[in-house]
Formats: C-alpha cells, sequence, structure tokens
C-alpha cells in the first residue's frame, strides 16, 4: 500500500514539474471557463454564449469553454471575485463591460480598476440611443433639449442604473446641452428602463441600441439619436448625436470583450490573444450575433488596452463632478 | 380561434416528444432544490440552438411549466421551496406529508396547478392585447403600494402571533437592505465578501426552511423512530379530482389572484402564491384550519403559481419586455433564431408563436398525468428514516444553494440564516413572513426611490402617490387588509407562549 501510495505521488509530482516544464505550448490542455458577472439570459450571458461556441472547433481553441454566471450588484460581485479569487492560470476568463467596471471603480467601494485585468479581445460594441414613447410630441434631440430647457429639471427619462453606459451618455447630454435633466435609474435594468419609456412613466429614455432596435420593430418607440461617432448599421436612418449638434463621443458605448485575470503568464495572452479574435470571425458566430440584432465590433488586445485607457480617462473626467 | 389552426403542429411525432422531454424534465428539475424555473430554462438555451424556433420554443415552454409545478415536490415532500412561487405551499403541504397524507397533498397540488396553467395560458390566448394595457399601468407608485400590500399579508401569514409575525417580516426587510442598493450603488451592511451581492432569495429559502428541520431530526437521534411506522395513505385520484373540484373557493381565488398578480412586471411570480394563500385563508369558513394540513391552502397555492405562468410571458411576446427573469431567459431563446417578440412574432411567424403558446396547454395537461402518476412513489419519501433523511436534506440544502450562482459565499448565507431560524422557531417565529419581508423590501424601496425621484422632477411626491384611481384602489385594499387582521386580532386573541410553540413543533416532528 505505502509503495502504491508514494508511486501514486511520484507520479502527481513528475506530472506537474512536466506540465511546468513544458511552458506552455500546449495551452490549453482542459476545458476553459469565462466568468460572466450578469445573470443567465441577460445580454451580455447571451452573446458570450453565442461567441465562445464555437472554441472547441480544431481552428479555434481546441477545447469548449463554458459559462459560469456570477451575478450581483450591477456587475460588481462576479468582477470582485475574477480580480482577487479567479486562479490567473489562462483557464479562467471573465467577460468586461465597458464602462461599467470602470466607471463603478472610479466611484469606489470595489477590489478591482483596469489594471487588475489584462484584456484579450473585444466582440462587441452597444451604443446607447435615445428613445421616446411611439406618441411622443419628441421628433429630434432638440425637441427635446427645448423642453428640457425650457422646464429645467423636469425632462425625465430612464436608463439602466448609475455608473453605466446608460447613465454616462445622460452625464455628456446634460454637457453638452447644458441642461438640467432628472435621469431615474431603473432596477430592473434596460428592460426595466424600456416599460417606464413605453408605459409613459417617464418623457424618454436611454437605452441598449439592440434592445431600442427591438422595441421600434415591435411599434412602441421611436428612436431619435445615436450616441456614438458614427451611425449604426442596424439604424441606418438615426442620425448621431454629434450630427444633431452635440458635442458627444463614444464614451458611453457598451463594448463587450473577453479578460484575464493580471498575473496570468504572458505567453498564455500573447496565445489567447492571437486566437480568440478569429474565433470571433466565425460565419456562424457573426449569423447569430445578427439574427439577435447584437452589433459586432472586434478589437484585438492592442486595440482594447487603447480603447481603456481612453475611456478611464473621459470617465474619470465626467464622474468627477458627482 | 387562429391558435385551433396550429394545434396539429403540437403533435408532430419530433414536437411531441420533445414536449414530453422537456415535461418530464422539468418535473425533475423543479423537484431539485435551488434549480428555479428561471435556471432550468437558461440551462436548455443552448440545446436550442440547433432545433427549429417552434422546436426550441416548445421544450423551453414545456420546462418552465413544469419546473414551476414540480417545485411542489420538494416543498411538500422535504419543506424546502425549490422557488419562491412554491413557499405558501410548504405551509400546508408538507404538513400532510408529516401526518402521512403526501400522495393526496401532491395530487391536489399538480391537479390545482393544472387547472390554474390552462386557466393562465387561455388568457393568454384571448385576451393578450388587453392584458398588455393592464400590465403597462403599473408605475412605480402602483408597485409601491402592491408591495406595501404583501407587507399587510406578512402579520396573518403566521397563524401563531401577529406580533412575531410582524417581528420576522422586518427581520426580511432588513436583510433585504444588505449588499449593494439597487438604484444608488451604496454599499450597506456588507461586513464579509459572501454577502456583497444581497442576500440571493434562494439560498435564503432553502436555509429557513430545510436548516431548522435538519437539526430538529438530528436532535431527535435514534430516540424516536416514529417515521418508520408512518403509513403512508394511499389517496386515490378520483377522491382527489373530487376534493380539488368541491373547493371551488380557493380554486378560484388562487386561479384569479395569480392571473392577475403574474401580469405586472417584476413582482409576478415570487408573491402570487402567497398573496392567494392568505387571501383564501382570510375568506374562508375555516380560516382556523390553514397551517395545519388544510387542503385548501395547498390548492390556493399552487393553482396560483401556475395561473402566473401564461400572464407572465404577455408584456414579453406583445411589447418585447420580459416582465420577469424567465421570460428574459425565453427572449434569448427567441432572439437566437433571428425571432423578435411583439407584432413580428404574430404577424410573421404565427406558427412559431401559436404552436408554442398551445404547447403549453398541452403541456399542462401533460404535467398533470406525469405528477399524479409519480405522487403516490413519490410519498414514500416520508417513510425514510429520520438520520437518513436529514442528510439526504442537507446534501440537497448544499447543492441547491451553490448552484445559483456557483458560490460558497450563498452556502455559507445559507447555513447561517438556517441555524438563526432553528432558534427563532423555537420561540414561535416563522420562516414564511421572514422571506416575504425578503422578497418585497426591494420591490417597495426600489420603486418608493424611482417614484419619488420622477414626482421630484414632475409634481409632488403625494400628488404622485396619493392620486389616480389605481394608486386609490391599493390603497384602499391596503387599508380593508390592515383594518381585517387587526379586526380579527381584536375578536380571538392569539398569542403563543414558549410552551405552546414546543408543544406545536412536538406535535408536528
Amino acid at each position: 500500500m505505502k509503495k502504491l501510495v508514494a508511486a501514486a505521488a511520484m507520479g502527481l509530482m513528475t506530472m506537474t514539474t512536466g506540465a511546468l516544464a513544458g511552458g506552455h505550448e500546449n495551452f490549453p490542455e482542459r476545458p476553459i471557463m469565462m466568468m460572466v458577472s450578469y445573470g443567465a439570459g441577460g445580454a451580455t450571458d447571451f452573446q458570450a454564449r453565442i461567441v465562445t461556441m464555437t472554441a472547441g472547433n480544431e481552428d479555434a481553441l481546441g477545447m469548449p469553454i463554458a459559462i459560469i454566471n456570477k451575478p450581483g450588484a450591477g456587475g460588481r460581485v462576479g468582477w470582485n471575485w475574477f480580480a482577487t479569487q479567479a486562479e490567473a492560470d489562462g483557464y479562467t476568463l471573465g467577460a468586461y463591460n465597458i464602462p461599467h467596471f470602470i466607471a463603478q471603480s472610479i466611484e469606489g467601494g470595489v477590489e478591482y480598476s483596469a489594471d487588475s485585468f489584462e484584456p484579450i479581445a473585444n466582440w462587441g460594441a452597444d451604443p446607447a440611443v435615445f428613445v421616446v414613447a411611439a406618441d411622443s410630441e419628441f421628433n429630434s434631440m432638440s425637441d427635446v433639449v427645448d423642453y428640457a430647457k425650457a422646464n429645467p429639471g423636469q425632462l425625465t427619462f430612464s436608463g439602466a442604473g448609475l455608473f453605466v453606459g446608460h447613465h454616462i451618455a445622460a452625464l455628456q447630454l446634460e454637457k453638452a446641452a447644458g441642461v438640467k435633466l432628472a435621469y431615474i435609474p431603473n432596477n430592473k435594468g434596460g428592460a426595466g428602463a424600456m416599460k417606464a419609456v413605453i408605459a409613459g412613466e417617464v418623457l424618454g429614455g436611454v437605452n441598449n441600441l439592440s434592445d431600442a432596435f427591438r422595441a421600434r420593430e415591435a411599434g412602441n418607440v421611436k428612436i431619435l439619436g445615436v450616441f456614438d461617432l458614427e451611425r449604426n448599421d442596424f439604424l441606418p436612418d438615426v442620425p448621431t448625436l454629434k450630427e444633431q449638434g452635440f458635442d458627444i463621443d463614444n464614451a458611453s458605448v457598451n463594448f463587450r470583450g473577453v479578460m484575464v485575470p493580471k498575473g496570468t503568464p504572458q505567453p498564455i495572452i500573447d496565445k489567447l490573444a492571437e486566437i480568440v479574435p478569429t474565433m470571433f470571425e466565425n460565419g456562424r458566430v457573426a449569423g447569430k450575433m445578427k439574427a439577435g440584432g447584437s452589433p459586432m465590433h472586434i478589437m484585438t488586445r492592442d486595440e482594447v488596452l487603447e480603447m481603456w485607457a481612453a475611456r478611464e480617462q473621459t470617465l474619470k473626467e465626467l464622474l468627477a463632478g458627482l | 380561434m387562429e391558435f385551433l389552426a396550429y394545434f396539429g403542429d403540437v403533435f408532430t411525432p419530433i414536437n411531441f416528444g420533445l414536449l414530453l422531454i422537456g415535461t418530464i424534465g422539468g418535473l425533475i428539475l423543479g423537484a431539485t432544490p435551488g434549480l428555479s424555473p428561471t435556471m432550468a430554462v437558461a440551462l436548455l438555451i443552448p440545446f436550442t440552438f440547433r432545433l427549429e424556433p417552434a422546436q426550441g420554443l416548445i421544450l423551453l415552454g414545456a420546462a418552465y411549466t413544469s419546473t414551476v409545478a414540480g417545485g411542489a415536490v420538494s416543498a411538500i415532500l422535504l419543506k424546502i421551496p425549490g422557488a419562491p412561487a412554491n413557499i405558501a405551499t410548504t405551509l400546508d403541504g408538507h404538513t400532510m406529508a408529516q401526518k402521512g397524507q403526501g400522495a393526496r397533498a401532491l395530487q391536489l397540488s399538480f391537479l390545482a396547478s393544472a387547472v390554474g396553467g390552462v386557466f393562465g395560458v387561455l388568457l393568454l390566448i384571448f385576451l393578450t392585447p388587453v392584458l398588455a394595457q393592464w400590465a403597462l399601468a403599473f408605475g412605480p407608485s402602483h408597485l409601491f403600494w402592491l408591495a406595501i400590500l404583501g407587507v399587510t399579508v406578512i402579520g396573518s401569514l403566521d397563524s401563531s402571533s401577529v406580533v412575531k409575525g410582524l417581528l420576522s417580516g422586518c427581520i426580511g426587510l432588513w436583510l433585504a437592505t444588505i449588499g449593494f442598493d439597487d438604484i444608488m450603488g451604496a454599499q450597506r451592511f456588507i461586513f464579509h465578501s459572501s454577502v456583497s451581492g444581497g442576500i440571493n432569495v434562494i439560498p435564503a429559502l432553502i436555509g429557513l426552511f430545510a436548516i431548522p428541520q435538519v437539526i430538529t431530526m438530528f436532535a431527535k437521534g435514534r430516540k424516536s423512530l416514529d417515521a418508520e411506522v408512518l403509513t403512508v395513505e394511499r389517496h386515490p385520484i378520483k377522491d382527489a379530482f373530487r376534493e380539488v373540484f368541491s373547493r371551488t373557493r380557493a380554486l378560484t381565488i388562487g386561479t384569479l389572484s395569480g392571473s392577475i398578480i403574474g401580469l405586472i412586471p417584476g413582482v409576478g411570480g415570487q408573491i402570487a402564491g402567497l398573496v392567494a394563500y392568505d387571501q383564501s385563508k382570510k375568506m374562508s369558513s375555516e380560516s382556523e384550519k390553514f397551517g395545519t394540513g388544510h387542503s385548501e391552502g395547498v390548492i390556493a397555492a399552487e393553482s396560483a403559481n401556475n395561473a402566473m405562468v401564461g400572464p407572465s410571458l404577455v408584456p414579453l411576446l406583445t411589447l418585447s419586455i420580459p416582465g420577469s427573469p424567465t421570460a428574459a431567459v425565453l427572449l434569448g431563446g427567441l432572439l437566437i433564431h433571428g425571432i423578435f417578440p411583439g407584432s413580428d412574432l404574430f404577424d410573421n411567424y404565427p406558427d412559431v408563436a401559436w404552436t408554442f403558446i398551445n404547447s403549453m396547454l398541452v403541456g399542462q395537461i401533460l404535467m398533470c398525468i406525469f405528477g399524479l402518476y409519480v405522487a403516490g412513489l413519490a410519498a414514500k419519501v416520508a417513510q425514510v428514516p429520520n438520520a437518513v433523511m436529514a442528510a439526504v436534506v442537507l446534501g440537497l440544502a448544499v447543492f441547491g444553494s451553490y448552484s445559483v450562482q456557483n458560490s460558497m459565499g450563498d452556502v455559507y448565507v445559507m447555513m447561517a440564516l438556517g441555524t438563526g431560524m432553528y432558534f427563532l422557531e423555537r420561540f414561535g417565529f416563522s420562516a414564511a413572513p421572514l422571506v416575504l419581508g425578503l422578497i418585497l423590501g426591494p420591490i417597495a424601496e426600489a420603486n418608493f426611490i424611482q417614484g419619488s425621484m420622477i414626482a421630484n422632477a414632475t409634481s409632488s411626491v403625494g400628488q404622485y402617490f396619493f392620486t389616480g384611481a389605481l394608486n386609490l384602489t391599493l390603497i384602499t385594499i391596503v387599508v380593508a387588509s390592515i383594518a381585517y387582521s387587526a379586526w380579527m386580532e381584536l375578536r380571538s386573541r392569539r398569542y403563543t407562549t414558549k410552551d405552546d410553540a414546543i408543544e406545536k413543533e412536538e406535535a408536528l416532528s
């Protein structure tokens, strides 16, 4: 018996040392897990499942990616876990939402910041749009701003919460138009904020482009403007805020992508950064994303690093006044 | 009558096969503590990637209906409500099971579920456009008053004492404040990282109901072997039919309040069962029997939580707004096939929409048949010796809490709350009001804050919360509900001494 145990221990030792000495050429050798900090069925979870569905293909990672949901407190629970407890071995990936986690880290009370994570690649960009109910008297952003100027602080409009893209867009609008607005954060996320607009509880709302597009197809809302640098392929007829004379950039666009915890070995980061974007380009993935009304925007690791840094700068300035 | 044209599609071999798989699988998943309907549906989404849209939805719809009903199995036999919808079922159902009437309780619950469920789906078929407007009518001020109405139920839910019921409701309200607050993101009472996301309702439910029972079983040790001498009464299905349909009052109240409450986005499923239970208790001529294994309690609770299934999909199917977490998951199932709910769904994909709705109708019946079939067998669980039972329940409790968010933190929360509840129960407090406080706290708070933000921007708080027909109606019901409880309290002073509580505890276990 003793001999057996000793032999097993020896075997185990050689296996681990072998893996260590062998470097990371064979990565990945087992299935990978990806943490999503929102609940099953939400937009981030839904898209994460689609973009990772081809991970097991031979031309991709060759190993499947399993989604693990850690929802709570607007994503803070999942990202706290990812920054402090996730193993930095390349087998634990996480989904990020910009500007959410950067805005939360500026606000404080969380255990992460942009420096706690290493981006791998970006898969999607969902801009914020301004929506009003289908029977609303507003037909353009200038109608909205004129109303707000005539009734300071009385233009109620909904969004998915504080320190998320919608809130950033609201702050930008206030600043660019020089008016005081009444932003009403909703505790049920984008869906709740959209319901408030359709039911007439508020005069307008900031919402995700993908959800607003669907609501417009259903005949419930009008979309007045896109908070992005360019018009979107899904809504070629809707002008950007900039076109309508408001100096607003893409700081509120909800970028979604894949990251790993700080401390993950560089060769593994490089390998993932090389393969993951090609996985997103797969035709089946693109088809499913398009069918679901989810705008794709593939970015490499270097582009994402640049975007994170730029975003942190803008958000610090915007949120400084709060 | 458009839906009749698509009935044939439900019975093609593949579709019907999927319906069977969804129903049976859903019953099993639903009976597993911690696997709520939302999670069961989310788990099945990847399987629908390769199916046709209608087939995928049949699978998801069948799983949704039968997990809601399957939750009654663990609620009745193990006293672990699988989801908030089943809390009210434990109150009388588990007591019946302990008396050896588990088979009867299960049969009643499946029959009542089917009646409620069929009614709910029929509402979805015939009244969707009307109901959609009704669902939108509830703004922040109305949801606030609705939550307050729920709070008034707390006092009368505990059969031993109004004061103790209210006290444990307050503990629940306090627990609900832990974590980041929903709207402002402020941190409250976060003393450990496992509660930073707040107290999740499902681990709390499992802990509060199952753990005190496990401790009691262990405490008894091998001294009493009563579980083994307990005879499980056989109960003919025919009698169950007769009983369900003779309890028309409970059945009607359950079905109606379930359908109405299920329709309101964001509140629905969680409190439908409890409100129906409370209402039928107040209206019943035998209200003192509630909580002692009375069939009306099971019938009202179960007909309500299945009646909610159909109407809860109305906002999703017509307005493209998911009104509940489960509806949000179903939305993902539709989007993956490029189908947008709303007018697009009924105009361009009527085959998908109506086949889905019809399959839920057929699913309710199938669920009832399978449920009745297993009821007799499942009730034998009551004969399992205490020691074994305690271990099994504890194992399921840990598994169920962990699986909600893959987090050990939830397991600690479950154990801590459960241990605390054991001592509270010794002093005559009960778990149901506490859980209700935990569920209603965030609803009342978030809607009050949102409502007052809107009110401050447009009119005044007083005007926003106290004018309008719907607000006034809800306030009237709140006042009536409190007055009724107060009157009942004065008429027959109910209070429990420690001795009574222990006596009751011993009589039950």
